[in-house]
Order: structure tokens, then sequence, then C-alpha cells
């Protein structure tokens, strides 16, 4: 059995993020990367299946720049197999993300049986690489997964919505699965773990290699910039009776003309 | 020179800060409250390689060296103090096994260690000797094909867990130093008496317990060197846990210097957060000096342990610098977080408490400034 799982690597939650200089993306040169949380429930949900199944083969994948490889290195740590790095800018969108995916996938030369991602990266949010990935790779898909049962060649996945309800899937593999929080929890990479992942094979390629180029880059990103700094609040005086009903006017006015919210 | 640590060593650093981060941190202030010795925290940590660092790769452990032991102390003492005194004085009961056992003794004595879960303690101080450890009154008889072992040890981390001990005892107790050997203790033996868990100050978490001997056979193969080599081992083991017992100064000063930053940040006084106060400033200004130098220098002494350098002296510094650094520190953060520090609401009352033991054991602040006068004096 072939599991992949897409794992990204995201700026620790703790960075004070600043935009670039010409705010095409964020200044990333003193980041700290980690690996998206989300991913880690995908990584741990394949290491439990490898767990029950000896023959299972984790291969983690990851698009992105070769600065640091932190994403890759701890999953592999963690138990996974093999893995794959795509050598990409840190700011790609959504469809060339999913398509190196893809691309990479198919050179590996091995089937997939099963593709797990987490739901969203927490740097854009954008919860849309494993959905178009499914596309792309035409299989089914379940996302925000937070349960997995697997028998035999059917998945049974719960996905969380609206309301705390959760809706049961039963899916056919190969598929896609993008896993939430409470799927599982995930494992630390031990120290001899970490010593092992040394020696685990990293396949690397280009996103020429892979059949991605700028032409399938369908959201460009320009403008990067810091939320405008909150004012300082407003105070009204209104303990004196005699006055409380200029100030009410006052206040009401400027919430209708300068805060615009009435 | 390189002073900074290999990307290996990085990424061990970071898996057990984040140990430190979501197992101990959260839990730390209630087991200190309670009392209540790790056993989970303990064997999770054994699990994930970050026990016992000292055993060496051919008996099954994981051949760190002794600056990667003290990066991983230094992070689990970031997480408590008290929880990484029970995890060290594993090391510090396997490490005179590592250094005057026989192929024979490593390969029965440590590398169960690396099988199953495992505790230790190492058994030196006696109640009428702490500093003066060479004055020590157990004894060791011959009783033909084994030991009789008599007395009593006192401060014993681990004693009410242990599953070895290492005891220190004397063939001849006006031999002195001559006369001490380093014998393994199975503590299931008959005639050990454990005395109660002593209620303590601080490392509220970890056991403490007296140990007494009542003629206690030990086997003769267990004698680690020969008879009246056991203050030589005691003493080359010293020279490599003070570097690690520093390492655990050193974590929790760095906790109380992290802690004291982002309070400064959030604490407003007089219209502005405190950090903005140049009084508090040079209070952080002073703790951030000490915590770097405190790690170059316990870096350093562990560094000469893995070079083959006798390090003798400047593990002493580490100890003695990191030690009253973390009192210092500690105690400062105490002052900036004012009225809230001194309540067990707050993480800093617990860490100046910590910190004051690392000033006593494993040698006194005061026994590390003799050891160095000693060695510059020369």
């Amino acid at each position: 059995m072939n599991i992949f799982v897409c794992v990204k690597q995201v700026p620790d939650t703790e960075t004070k993020v600043t935009p670039n200089a010409d705010g095409s993306f964020i200044e990333t040169s003193s980041i700290k990367w980690i690996m998206n949380p989300y991913d880690e429930f995908a990584v741990e949900q394949a290491l439990l299946i490898k767990q029950a199944n000896p023959a299972a083969n984790v291969t983690v994948v990851r698009v992105g720049s070769v600065k640091d490889t932190e994403a890759l290195r701890t999953a592999m740590a963690m138990g996974a197999d093999d893995g794959i790095l795509v050598e990409a800018g840190d700011n790609l969108d959504s469809f060339s993300i999913a398509k190196a995916l893809k691309g990479a996938i198919d050179k590996s030369g091995k089937s997939a049986d099963l593709v797990f991602a987490g739901k969203q990266a927490i740097d854009d949010d954008c919860l849309q690489v494993p959905q178009i990935l499914a596309q792309m790779l035409n299989l089914p898909s379940v996302a925000v997964v937070v349960g997995f049962e697997l028998t035999g060649s059917t998945v049974k996945a719960k996905r969380e919505v609206e309301g705390g309800a959760l809706e049961v899937y039963e899916v056919a593999t190969p598929c896609v699965i993008a896993c939430n929080k409470g799927l599982n929890t995930p494992r630390y990479a031990s120290l001899p773990g970490i010593m092992k992942a040394k020696k685990k094979p990293l396949a690397q390629h280009s996103l020429a290699d892979v059949g991605v180029s700028d032409a399938d880059r369908r959201v460009k990103y320009s403008g990067f910039r810091l939320p405008p700094e909150k004012p300082a609040g407003k105070k009204f005086d209104a303990t004196d009776a005699a006055k409380q009903r200029d100030v009410v006017a006052q206040v009401v006015g400027l919430l209708r003309t300068e805060a615009k919210i009435i | 020179m390189d002073f900074a640590i290999s990307p290996e060593q990085k990424e061990i650093q970071e898996l057990a800060l984040k140990f430190a981060r979501n197992e101990m941190i959260p839990v730390a202030q209630e087991m200190d409250e309670h009392g209540t010795f790790p056993m989970d925290i303990f064997k999770k940590a054994w699990e994930l390689g970050l026990c016992n660092t000292c055993i060496p790769v051919e008996y099954g452990g994981t051949g760190f060296t002794s600056l990667d032991g003290v990066i991983i102390s230094e992070a689990l003492a970031y997480g408590c103090m008290g929880m990484n005194t029970s995890f060290m004085a594993n090391d510090l009961a396997l490490l005179p096994i590592v250094i005057g056992g026989t192929d024979e003794q490593k390969k029965k004595f440590l590398t169960p260690f690396t099988q199953e879960f495992r505790i230790a303690s190492f058994c030196l101080t006696e109640p009428g000797n702490g500093s003066d450890a060479g004055g020590l009154k157990t004894t060791l008889k011959d009783g033909g094909d084994h030991w009789i072992l008599n007395g009593e040890k006192m401060w014993i981390t681990n004693a009410g867990y242990a599953h070895l001990f290492v005891v220190y005892a004397t063939v001849d107790v006006n031999l002195k130093h001559k006369g001490i050997c380093a014998i393994v203790v199975d503590p299931k033996t008959a005639g050990i008496v454990l005395g109660k868990k002593e209620d303590k100050m601080g490392h509220r978490s970890s056991d403490t317990r007296s140990v007494r001997f009542n003629n206690v056979k030990v086997p003769k193969e267990n004698m680690l060197g020969g008879v009246g080599e056991g203050w030589s081992i005691a003493m080359k083991t010293l020279d490599h846990s003070r570097p690690l017992v520093a390492s655990s100064a050193l974590g929790g000063a760095w906790r109380a210097l992290d802690l004291s930053i982002n309070y400064a940040k959030e604490r407003v006084q007089f219209g502005v957060t405190i950090s903005k106060h140049q009084a508090v400033q040079f209070m952080i200004a002073e703790m951030a000096m000490k915590v770097e130098a405190s790690r170059l220098l316990v870096y350093k002494a562990a560094w000469m342990c893995d070079q083959h350098v006798k390090n003798t002296e400047v593990a002493s510094y580490a100890k003695a610098f990191a030690a009253d650094s973390c009192m210092q520190i500690t105690t400062d953060a105490v002052q900036i977080y004012g009225g809230y520090g001194y309540s067990k609401e707050y993480p800093v009352e617990k860490l100046m408490r910590d910190a004051k033991l690392i000033q006593i054991y494993e040698g006194t602040s005061q026994i590390q400034r003799l050891v160095i006068a000693r060695e510059v004096l020369k």
C-alpha cells in the first residue's frame, strides 16, 4: 500500500509576520518554519495505517523552498519512509501547488492508495489544495476529517459540519483525505527517529521536473500589508444627567459618520 | 572556533523543548504542589530517547555526547527543574557504571535501561556527610562470596522508585578516600529500608528519601572497579555530571528570562508597559547576560568532556555560575512580577524555590569555589 502525505512548511505560530519590501509576500529571512499543524494529523494518520499494515510505505511530499526542510525531516523522524521535495518559492498559489504535488506523486512511479493532507495551512488559510489535488488525480476526497477507519479498500470518514454535527462518508480507495484537529494525537519524533530520518531517501525535483510552469499560476499575490493599527478609542463622559442627551446624539452621529456602522 | 550547535543538536533541542512545553509545563505547578512523582512523563521522555543519554551505543544507548546531554537537560529543565532532577538522577547513577564498569557489568546493568523504562539512584550523601563526601560512614564488609553493606544514605533522588542503586561505601573508615568503593545494589535486596518522602521547598515532584542498609548482601561482581577505586569513579562522575546539573540551572534561568520578558511587555504601570521602565530593563538585561554566560560555560564544560580534556575546573565554573545565576534570575523574575510573582498562581515563585536546590546539590556553590581555587592555585 502506498500512502502519500502532503505537508507544508509554515511560519511558527509565534512568528511576528511582516510584509517583504515589494509587498509580494511576507519577509521570510528570519522566520522559524514548522510543519503545518493540520499536516501533523495527516502524517500521524498515515503512520497509524502503517503500524497496522507494516508493508505500507509512507511518502511525504512538500512543495516549497529548500532553505529549510523542517517539515519533511519532522515527518520522516516521526516514521515516514521517504520524502519528495519539489523546490519552489514559498508563495505559490493553491493551483500550482496541487499540480506540483500531483506531478511529484506521478513521478514517484508509485500509485497512491491513499493521499492525506491537512485540511488547510495555517499561514494563508486557503483550504483548497487537497480538493484541487483530488480533482487533478481524479479521486474522491473528504475534507475536514475527524474520524477515519480503513477496512479493506473502504474508508469510513467522518467530517465536521456546522453545529458540531458529523457527516459520515464511505469512500473507496484510492482517495484524498484532508485532516482536521481531533482526528488523532500526533506522535513526537523520537531521538532515534531523528537520527534514522537522516538516512531516509529524499528525492528533490524542480517545478519544471513535475510539469509546473508560471503559466499555471491562477493567483498572483501583490500588496501584502499589515492590517492598519487600531486607532485609540474615544471616551464620552455622560455622568452628568443634563448632558446625556447631547452625548448620546454625538456618539450616534460618530457611529454613523465616522465608524459607519449604523 | 564555532559557537553554533549542529543542525542535529538543534533538532534534538527542539524536540526536548516541544516536550517541555507540551508535557511538562502544563502540569508542573500542580505536580509541584502535590509532590506528585512524574512517572508518566518520565516514561514518555524515556520512550522518546530523552533519558539515559550517557549510555553508549554498544550497550543499546543513543551514544549521545555530553554536549547533546546538556542540550537535552537544559530544555527539559526549561519545562520543570524538579522533574528534570528525577530524569537526571538516572544519568548520575548510570555514569559510574559507564565510567568504572567492566564490559560485562555494562551489559548487565546498562542495557536493561535501554530495553525498558527503569529508574536509578546515586547514593553518595549521608546524614552526616554532605560536602565532605569522602568522610562517608557506610561500610562494606567481606562476607566471603558477597559483600555486606551497612549504613544510611540521605537525600537520595528517585529512591522510592529505583530499580538500581549505585552505592558508595568504605571497606575501612580509617582509610578515608582510599577505602571507598562504588557498588551496584538491587533495591529489592533484603535489609534495605526506605525513609519517607522528604517534604522539600522545591523540586517537589522529584522523589527524595533516606535509604538504610541493614546487613544487605551484595554480590561480589557488583563492585565497580576495585576496592578503593570508588572515590576516583565518583570524582570522574562529577566531572561529567556537573555540566549536566549546571544545565538544569541554565534551563530554569532561561524559562525565568522568557517569562519575565513576556510579562514585562504586558504589564502596564504609569501608562506604559513595565518593559519601558529602565529599572525593569536593567533587570532583564542582567538576566539575559547571565543566561548566555551560563550557557557558554555549561556547553564548554560538556564539550571538554567530549574532547577528553580534564574539565574539573570549568565544570565547577559552570555549576557555580549557572546555579548562582539561576537563583538571581529567578529571584528577579519574582521581583518583575511583583505581588503576582509571590503568588502560587503564577509560575515564577516555583522557579525561585527550584533554583535554590541547584546551589546546594551536586557540590554546593561554595564547594565549587573550593574546587576552582584548588585548581587555579595549584
